[in-house]
């Protein structure tokens, strides 16, 4: 408080002005001054260097040897680099596995799981965000601990019941389970997203005459289109990377998804590594450029999303 | 509408309405609702009890439920010698993973807080782990440490800091250290980036006023950053030691457990109960046990977010 105090006595004009200056004068200064003075900028690049080395490196290194010629990979590994590139990896990955039905199953699934996950999610977080109803703390709580159950916990009872239902081995029971697993956070997501719209708007509306199923039509579906963007994106990372379930769920070609297919490589191929990273390239490149074109939305949906609550 | 917009209304717009408004609302929230709650309740609910059902009774993978038999899957899980070697390979899995997440995590946020070039690359580069595959980490690794070909034996013979290749995952000393090491180089970004939103939100003006004060940057962190940010650690904490004791896809793909044992968490020993042996009783006894243990953690992770809201 006394800090608080002292510093409204320096400044002496009105407090918004006050702000807006100390923030102006802010964005003038470089760098932080704390790690400035302390370690200094030289420094600061060095680490953030060394740090990207080690998050990149590890994905460089695959490329690599993804168009690295099988007979230098046997003989050098990857202690030496190639001396030139090969593409014969992708070409036997396409020719002789089934790795096009992986990449057909996965596609098919994370892009099911997006459409129907969207539509359930928009509707929930409509409503927690928009109206406020008998229930709805224990329905937001509801959300938090359905995230929080072991999956090994689940996955016994569901398989037995996705085979009384004939959607074991399927692409649809994927989407099923996916569809629940990935609402919780979307919702918590979009709600975030709507929470930030001004509430005036559908008061507005409906002042106007609207009724609120068209308020949420022509006033909140129209503005949410980012949030689903972002909330899309999260969804579809979530469909593309699970694995246990997939694991559990699938058994054949008709439905493995490309983690399964990559994970039964691994026992398979295991010396071809030129294979085994070509398939990892293929996992990685739709999941990496998705997420690095809404990583700033996605990034802060996330931290506001798990921390609220 | 945009007269409408820009308004600032003075009256309140909580929770009640015009009464015309409350009585429309009550059909539009169920039917917006219903899809997410039967989906909760078929496929989390509804499993998660069956489950507790499950664990009482003897049922195997191909025969079905044979029969109740009480308490015995347990009786034998907790007489089971190698139970002890679960529960603290979890123990050791969970408090290390999230150890080494929090520690570099808190220090890359406070990385990723300062000015330089480029930061919004690096901001959506550093996250990129989080996006990837598990069984696509697990395959990455699996070749850097591979013990005839991979770069990272390579590089520590050459440079003469080992005198042999080392089989991380073969192991039984390091294949439980090597997986925490895999887990944790997933995990950090996105420790990093929660606490980043954290720091993001702590009053410049304070930090200005403690500096004025005559405060040095230690003070200045220790006495306004630390208190403003603890708060988000702790979630984050509570939440990845959750996630993390119930990960099990490195594991899977990388040692399967081995080698023998050394590297079972209890999470994994009840999937291969389940899908290795087949039995899925006994399976979910483990999973049972592994939830009553995580039960604390969630609630004290609902706690937590709620008194931040209210």
């Amino acid at each position: 408080m006394v800090v608080l105090e002292r510093a409204g006595v320096a400044g002496g004009r009105t407090r918004s002005e006050r702000r807006s200056r100390a923030v102006a004068e802010r964005r003038s200064v470089p760098l932080g001054a704390g790690l400035k003075r302390s370690l200094g900028r030289p420094a600061l690049y060095v680490v953030i260097a060394l740090w990207m080395v080690c998050t990149l490196g590890p994905y460089v290194v695959m490329a690599v040897t993804s168009v690295t010629p099988q007979d230098q990979l046997i003989a050098y590994g990857m202690s030496r680099l190639p001396t030139h590139f090969s593409v014969q990896g992708y070409s036997e990955l396409f020719a002789t596995t089934p790795f096009v039905h992986y990449m057909v199953n996965s596609a098919i699934t994370a892009l099911g799981t997006v459409l129907f996950s969207l539509v359930v999610a928009s509707a929930a977080a409509i409503s927690l965000s928009r109206f406020r109803f008998r229930g709805r703390t224990t329905v937001l709580t509801a959300l938090l601990v359905a995230q929080l159950f072991p999956a090994v916990l689940l996955v016994i009872p569901l398989s037995t019941m996705l085979r009384s239902g004939h959607l074991l081995n399927s692409r649809a029971g994927l989407v099923l389970i996916y569809v629940t697993f990935a609402t919780p956070f979307a919702t918590y997501l979009l709600k975030g997203f709507l929470d930030g719209l001004p509430k005036e708007l559908d008061e507005a509306a409906t002042v106007d005459g609207c009724s609120p199923m068209q308020m949420v039509r022509h006033i909140l579906v129209p503005l949410l289109r980012p949030g689903l963007t972002a909330a899309g994106t999260y969804i579809f990372i979530f469909a593309w990377n699970e694995f246990l379930y997939a694991l559990t769920f699938t058994s054949s070609t008709a439905s493995q998804t490309i983690p399964v297919g990559l994970q039964l490589f691994i026992g398979d191929y295991q010396i071809r590594w030129d294979l085994l990273t070509a398939g990892g390239v293929i996992a990685a490149v739709p999941v990496l450029v998705g997420f690095m074109l809404v990583q700033k939305q996605l990034i802060g949906g996330l931290a506001a999303g798990a921390v609220k609550g | 509408m945009t007269t409408l917009t820009t308004r600032r209304p003075i009256r309140p717009s909580g929770p009640t309405g015009p009464t015309r408004r409350k009585r429309r609302l009550d059909l539009t929230v169920p039917l917006f609702l219903s899809p997410t709650l039967l989906l909760l309740v078929v496929f989390v609910a509804y499993p998660f009890l069956r489950a507790i059902w499950l664990s009482f009774t003897e049922t195997s993978l191909l025969g079905g439920t044979l029969g109740f038999v009480g308490l015995d899957n347990f009786r034998t899980l907790f007489t089971d010698p190698s139970f002890g070697t679960f529960l603290s390979n979890s123990v050791v899995w969970t408090v290390g993973g999230v150890g080494l997440q929090l520690v570099f995590g808190v220090i890359g946020a406070l990385l990723l807080n300062q000015r330089f070039r480029l930061r919004g690359v690096v901001r959506g580069l550093a996250m990129i782990p989080w996006a990837t595959p598990s069984v696509l980490v697990a395959l990455i690794w699996m070749w850097l440490l591979d013990p005839n070909h991979g770069l990272v034996n390579a590089v520590l013979t050459r440079t003469g800091l080992m005198h042999s290749p080392v089989a991380w995952f073969g192991n039984a000393h390091s294949a439980l250290g090597t997986l925490i090491v895999v887990d944790a180089w997933q995990g950090i970004p996105f420790f990093a980036v929660m606490v980043l939103a954290a720091l993001q939100a702590v009053p410049e003006e304070l930090k200005e006023s403690a500096r004025t004060d005559g405060c040095g940057f230690l003070r200045v962190f220790w006495f306004i950053t630390v208190p403003s940010i603890l708060p988000t650690v702790l979630i984050t904490l509570v939440l990845r030691l959750i996630w993390t004791a119930n990960y099990i896809d490195l594991a899977y793909v990388l040692t399967g457990g081995g080698p023998g044992i050394a590297s079972t968490t209890i999470p994994l020993a009840s999937y291969l109960t389940a899908y290795k042996q087949g039995a899925l009783g006994s399976g979910a006894s483990y999973a049972v046990v592994q939830a009553a243990v995580l039960a604390v953690l969630v609630a004290v992770y609902i706690r937590l977010t709620q008194r931040r809201e209210a």
